[in-house]
């Protein structure tokens, strides 16, 4: 049975997320774990909810074992519905042959099918690798009183980033005129991001086209967007203000993470009226021992912490022994730091496991070189030996 | 031995033993009193339940159920929203001649068209009062071997005459089976303590609750285990694993501290055992700067910016600039305002204590404040 619906959103969450690195070896960006309780994609499909969207395709592609393991039947973001729901969307077979994803436009093109069996007036567009709390009701609003046939959101960025992104360009009434990938002098400082509405008669219709052209990327950005500029369709940038940022990095995951504990960020996890929903992992309380410090972090449950934890992100299940310390780091679920190892500014994957005394990353201020520091990754599910090292901006695979 | 636990029926009783908790129980069962955290007193029979391998179980219930019934929901939470068995809340049946039970037999004569329409072989009885991490398997177990009437989970130790005055005692011969039985007496020293778990075969429960009731006897304790213990083979099991067992506030606020203990804790919360409760998605606990914690139990939720020691905060608890919070329980959704100090207390749920309150008390008699109070 299938009732019609006004509105579906498609999630693309096939991205391979290699610049993650050693976090994403077997896990698809939107699982990788964020914000201590969370994973990435937990921001889009609550946004989705709590916009009043329950029908949400989701597009795996790369290591999608623990992406469709964590959707499940979408009961943690009410999204296990009789009309409608969550679906893991894969690439499939049929009886022309069968092709991967080729783009994120092609994507979207093989399922075509499961769009018109709800038979929407629009569709939304989602990406699997940003943080942001963002009602997509009101930019739906917007595109009907624009009567577009596409609504790209933008932000508007400092001027010195703008050459960082797709930048749209408009004129006084929010049509998008021009756009620009990654300018070296741009124009406009309206950034995409990566989230858009289509009429999806219209839409439809362009990617049946572009999959024509052998020649195509199948892309949004690169494709369809144009495509529809060329061919005179109304295209108007969206306004967004709020606190939005894109994880598809080392050091944006790091920052964003930050992002969470710094009072002059504008993103608030403890609204009641729009929650971020997630999959419960069934653990105790956190239990903070005798001589435990913990300063301006955020912890959830099943934590032990004995050390000292500040500006820190600390995931569920994690082990912080005595005299330990963590500063300025990300430890993902299930990561162990053993009596006297010191953390500073790092990512600790998932379950994986720091022994006494190590030492991984360091503080800035105690690096000379500025090109010698970043960030230190230790991926999922290793070992640093005890008084190990791993050096700032080093990304560990394997134990050492 | 190995037993097959599908063929068991769960039967927890969410109101017995209301009355112990005085104000914490004025307005819910004693199964939905919160503890621990996160968790209601429910969530250790049922966890235990599913652990064990129990997928049809049901909550007898009399009275104040509502927050119960919030709490259980699908219950799904527990893995039990199954289309063969799950969960079934039983409320008090309203018939035209019947009134609220007023004991354990009459409230299972109240269940009966359920437990009848049940296949199980076996019935796992359990109240709420007693908070653990236990396994049914070997108990089943025993009781098979031992071809008992009922085997009774005990716990034999020293106990004070307040911890006896609200429970059954069950001396045993040599064998371990039950000899005499003592209910809610005034004595004090080394006894073996009723832990509110019965095992029993389906036919014996059913047969007991009709000839019982048959004879006008209401009291499971007194009727059967007490008047019947010679005729019956009642068999104890003496368990041996960390509980603690709550009868008074004074010892609801001891076995919540129990907690903060390490030791403790790691044997209710065992990786494979899980206790389950109801999701709240909340965000991740936040520690602001210049907060101390120490020696706390604090859940998701909870925002805090003043110091924290020895105690256990629930979800949502916020705690303001320069607040002392020492030794209190401080149930979901407190506010504690700037400046406030706070030892020895109880809040209940939504509880808010404005800034620059100073509420002190005793180990003794921790202060309770009662379900959406302002101070």
């Amino acid at each position: 049975m299938f009732n019609k619906k006004e509105c579906v959103a498609m999630l693309l969450a096939g991205g391979q997320g290699s610049r993650l690195y050693a976090l994403t070896q077997k896990v698809a960006k939107p699982a990788v774990p964020f914000g201590a309780k969370y994973r990435i994609i937990d921001f889009p499909l609550s946004n989705c909810i709590n916009s009043g969207i329950d029908t949400v395709g989701v597009l795996t592609q790369y290591q999608p074992l623990v992406l469709n393991e964590y959707i499940g039947n979408g009961q943690p973001w009410d999204l296990d519905r009789i009309h409608g729901g969550v679906y893991v969307l894969p690439p499939y077979q049929t009886a022309s042959g069968a092709d991967w994803y080729s783009g994120t436009a092609n994507a979207i093109y093989q399922n075509i099918s499961f769009i018109d069996r709800y038979d929407p007036e629009y569709v939304v567009v989602l990406s699997g690798d940003h943080i942001y709390k963002m009602d997509y009701n009101k930019m739906l609003d917007f595109h009907k009183a624009k009567e577009a046939a596409a609504t790209i959101a933008v932000l508007d960025v400092p001027k010195e980033e703008a050459s960082r992104f797709g930048i749209m360009i408009t004129d006084d009434q929010d049509n998008i005129i021009d756009f620009e990938e990654k300018p070296k002098n741009p124009r406009s400082t309206l950034a995409s991001m990566g989230i858009y509405i289509f009429t999806w008669k219209k839409l439809r219709a362009y990617l049946i086209a572009n999959e024509e052209d052998k020649e195509a990327s199948k892309d949004f950005g690169k494709n369809i967007i144009p495509d529809m500029r060329e061919a005179g369709e109304k295209l108007v940038a969206y306004r967004f203000d709020g606190y939005w940022k894109d994880v598809g990095t080392i050091d944006s995951l790091w920052e964003a993470n930050m992002d969470l504990i710094n009072p002059n960020i504008p993103i608030d996890l403890y609204d009641p009226s729009w929650k971020i929903y997630s999959r419960n992992p069934v653990l105790p309380p956190q239990s903070i021992g005798p001589n435990a410090q913990i300063q301006n972090s955020m912890v959830t449950e099943g934590c032990v912490i004995n050390g000292s934890v500040e500006f820190s992100m600390i995931s569920d299940g994690v082990i912080v022994e005595e005299g330990a310390e963590i500063y300025d780091s990300i430890l993902m679920p299930g990561a162990v730091i053993r009596k006297g190892a010191k953390v500073e500014y790092a990512i600790v994957g998932e379950n994986t496991e720091i022994g006494e005394n190590a030492q991984i990353g360091a503080r800035p201020e105690t690096i000379d070189d500025k090109d010698q520091w970043g960030v230190a990754v230790v991926g999922n599910n290793i070992s640093v030996s005890a008084n190990g090292v791993v050096a700032p901006k080093a990304i560990i695979y394997e134990n050492i | 031995m190995d037993v097959n636990m599908g063929n068991v029926l769960g039967l927890v009783f969410a109101n017995m033993h209301d009355t112990t908790l005085g104000d914490i129980t004025k307005n819910r069962t004693m199964g939905s009193v919160l503890f621990g955290g996160r968790y209601r007193l429910i969530d250790f029979p049922l966890s235990n339940m599913v652990n064990s391998g129990i997928s049809e179980i049901g909550v007898i219930t009399k009275s104040n159920y509502q927050s119960l019934l919030d709490h259980l929901g699908s219950a799904r939470e527990w893995d039990l929203a199954r289309k063969k068995g799950g969960l079934y809340i039983l409320p008090p049946f309203g018939s035209v001649e019947s009134t609220l039970y007023r004991g354990r037999i009459e409230a299972l004569y109240g269940a009966m068209s359920f437990i009848k329409c049940s296949r199980a072989k076996y019935v796992i009885l359990s109240d709420c009062d007693v908070v653990t991490n236990i396994d049914y398997k070997p108990i089943l177990a025993q009781h098979i071997e031992s071809g008992a009437d009922i085997t009774a989970v005990v716990h034999t130790g020293v106990y004070t005459s307040d911890e006896i005055k609200t429970s059954t005692v069950l001396n045993t011969d040599e064998s371990g089976r039950v000899s005499s039985v003592l209910i809610t007496p005034e004595i004090s020293g080394t006894c073996t303590l009723s832990l509110n778990m019965f095992v029993m075969s389906m036919e014996f429960l059913t047969e007991t609750i009709k000839d019982s009731m048959a004879r006008g006897l209401v009291s499971f304790e007194r009727n059967i285990l007490q008047d019947r213990c010679r005729d019956l083979k009642i068999m104890t099991y003496e368990y041996e694993n960390y509980f603690s067992k709550l009868n008074s506030v004074s010892s609801y606020f001891a076995a919540n501290m129990k907690l903060l203990d390490p030791e403790n804790s790691q044997k209710l919360f065992v990786a494979k055992r899980s206790i389950y409760t109801k999701v709240s998605d909340n965000a991740p606990a936040k520690y602001d700067l210049d907060c101390t914690v120490k020696n706390s139990l604090i859940a998701d939720g909870c925002i805090i910016e003043g110091e924290v020691e020895n105690s256990v905060l629930f979800r949502g608890v916020k705690v303001g600039k320069g607040t002392k919070v020492k030794n209190c329980i401080l149930m979901q959704d407190t506010v504690v305002g700037d400046n406030a100090e706070l030892n020895y207390l109880i809040t209940d749920k939504n509880v808010h204590i404005s800034a620059n309150h100073i509420l002190t008390s005793s180990p003794e008699y921790p202060m309770y404040v009662g379900k959406g109070a302002s101070v």
